[in-house]
């Protein structure tokens, strides 16, 4: 991917804009994802990071603007483009009618692979979503985890060299998760770019070098997962629990004490560089939680200031 | 195949059949009960038909027994019902509820490798019933002349062609109440394509009509085929079919793109 010693971006889109119907679900966004690189879409419900998503793995025309991915048209190079990468949709679209074994063998053929290279491929990746004792079970069998991680080997069947999955971990168990952050990390360092969508916070903090914050279809954010922290929240949070329905009314009686509060359903987000020493002005202020606690910032707190809304309901 | 777009077709149709073999293979049982289908068909025809009826006049003009004018019609409307049986109801289901060809879609195959390839294994099934039907034919000494093995190909052309617009009407399906319109073509079809008597039956205002079956023209080949009698007339037989097989799979095609590639 370098021409004239100048590292392309493997995936460059400039104003793309995805539209159905008068609805305009992306809404003209700038994206640059490099070799190698791990790029996260982050934000709230429809607020248009499959849409994209899609566009990318060439499934969903673009309606204007431009996208260039692996350095090729999508409108005109899908099939070549598809080759060499791995789609995980948000949604398992598995084989039904195969097992298993079947699902990654036929997938993989799919991609051109010959019978042999599927068989041994097959092996591997149910070794890697740790389903080797059901290859011969029908996928229907299967639980809604292992179906999600069954989805995520077969992505992986062609070797791409680029990587997009969709709410990877959504529905996997807590082991599971780390699992899969541990196989993409290896992924990552054996070079392939991943491009991954999340509403944990967690997740894109341990996964993600860059990531954008998508809101209505736009992008109201850019940067690493440390950088966007700095530059949206402060250095530590103190959190206020309180009965529910009682947090409002103390709302006024913190004023000041913080850069910035947050009112959440059963608390007060009171963001300060030092946490404890605002836990000590707001007990003088006679103000007394049922709990609290002072924590560092995530991205979580820049998640919430940037849409207004929390990502854990 | 380069006269298919190229962002659209991969040249994997094949894989696409490979699937369908693979699932198949684990439903072999009604496979080969298909193939007793035609065994009934013959059957009755012999029994019955062909002691009240006696001869008719066959393609070259002569009279053939009935048995041998209406087998090979069976032949043809068979190779039509499989043909719209494998490709509406199984293909809606894929298309709507399993969610399988989006699968496809994300892999380098398009939707005429979708297509081509679902409609190619329909004929394949079809191919191997037709070759069925024919052996039986043999057994039961129904069988005018070997040129009768021809009919293989041409049912298979006529699978090919009805399962192409078989498939792009399931695309348009959006409930199996549906279904029932498309049995409401398909029986005329199967009652009135000269397939129990021959088109002079009908009077001189209405023959038009009969030809536009393409059926008609499927089993208008077939017999021509089984009887060894071939004319000029075969080629606008064949290309009827090979022309609604044309606009099916670019139908298909296209309705699978505009639905699962937005
Ligand atoms: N095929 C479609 N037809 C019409 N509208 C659509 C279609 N797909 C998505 N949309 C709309 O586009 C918007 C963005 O959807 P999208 O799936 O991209 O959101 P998302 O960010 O992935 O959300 P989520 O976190 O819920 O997965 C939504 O308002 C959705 O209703
Ligand atoms: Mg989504």
């Amino acid at each position: 991917m370098t021409e004239g010693g100048v590292s392309q971006p493997l995936v460059s889109g400039k104003a793309l804009v995805k539209r159905f119907g008068d609805f305009e679900a992306v809404r003209g966004i700038d994206i640059e994802v490099n070799q190698g690189e791990a790029f996260g879409f982050l934000g709230p419900n429809g607020a248009g990071k499959s849409s994209t998503m899609r566009m990318i793995a060439c499934v969903s025309p673009r309606s204007d603007g431009d996208l260039r991915v692996l350095g090729m048209d999508p409108d005109i190079d899908g099939p070549r483009i598809r080759a060499r990468i791995g789609v995980c949709p948000q949604q398992d679209n598995l084989d039904t009618e195969l097992t298993v074994r079947e699902n990654l063998q036929v997938y993989g053929r799919f991609f051109g692979l010959s019978r042999a290279q599927v068989r041994e491929k097959a092996v591997e990746l149910m070794e890697f979503a740790q389903l080797s004792d059901r290859a011969n079970a029908e996928v229907e069998s299967l639980s809604g985890g292992m179906k999600r991680r069954l989805t995520i080997a077969r992505s992986l069947v062609n070797d791409p060299e680029l990587l997009l999955l969709d709410e990877p971990t959504t529905g996997l168990d807590p082991q599971a998760r780390h699992l899969l952050w541990d196989r993409l990390f290896r992924l990552k360092q054996r070079g392939v770019t991943l491009i991954i969508t999340t509403h944990y916070m967690d997740e894109a903090e341990q996964l993600c070098d860059r990531l954008v914050v998508m809101d209505g279809g736009r992008i109201v954010a850019e940067g690493s997962p440390s950088a966007l922290i700095s530059r949206y929240s402060s250095r530590e949070v103190l959190e206020l629990r309180f009965a529910p329905g009682e947090q409002a009314g103390h709302e006024a009686k913190v004023e000041g004490l913080a850069e910035r509060v947050e009112v959440l359903p059963d608390r007060l987000l009171l963001y300060t560089a030092n946490g404890e020493a605002a836990l000590e002005q707001v007990t003088a202020r006679g103000v007394r939680p049922v709990s609290s606690l002072v924590r560092r910032s995530t991205l979580e707190d820049v998640f919430l200031r940037l849409t207004g809304r929390t990502l854990v309901d | 195949m380069r006269v298919l777009p190229p962002g659209l077709y991969a040249g994997q149709a094949n894989k696409v059949i490979e699937r369908s073999a693979l699932v198949t293979r684990r439903h072999w049982v009604i496979v080969l009960s298909g193939l007793l289908e035609p065994v009934f068909y013959l059957l009755a025809i012999q029994v019955g038909f062909g002691v009240l009826v006696g001869t008719v006049i066959g393609p070259a003009g002569e009279p053939i027994p009935y048995e041998q004018f209406v087998a090979p019609a069976l032949l043809g409307a068979a190779a039509m019902n499989g043909a719209i049986f494998e490709t509406t109801y199984p293909i809606y289901f894929k298309l709507r509820f399993n969610k399988l060809y989006d699968a496809m879609l994300a892999t380098p195959l398009g939707p005429y490798d979708v297509a081509i390839g679902e409609i190619g294994w329909a004929t394949v099934r079809g191919s191997f019933y037709s070759l069925g039907f024919v052996a039986v034919m043999a057994a039961m000494g129904v069988l005018p002349s070997t040129w009768a093995l021809l009919m293989v190909p041409v049912a298979a052309l006529i699978a090919f062609a009805f399962a192409s617009v078989g498939m792009a009407l399931a695309t348009y399906i959006q409930s199996p109440t549906q279904f029932d319109y498309i049995s409401l073509v398909a029986i005329p079809l199967f009652l009135f394509s000269t397939t129990f008597y021959p088109l002079s039956v009908y009077p001189a205002e209405l023959q038009w009509a009969v030809q536009l079956s393409p059926l008609y023209h499927g089993i208008e080949l077939l017999r021509q085929c089984a009887h060894g009698v071939f004319d000029w007339a075969m080629f606008g037989h064949v290309a009827v079919l090979v022309g609604l097989a044309a606009v099916g799979v670019i139908a298909t095609s296209r309705r699978i793109g505009a639905m699962l590639l937005r």
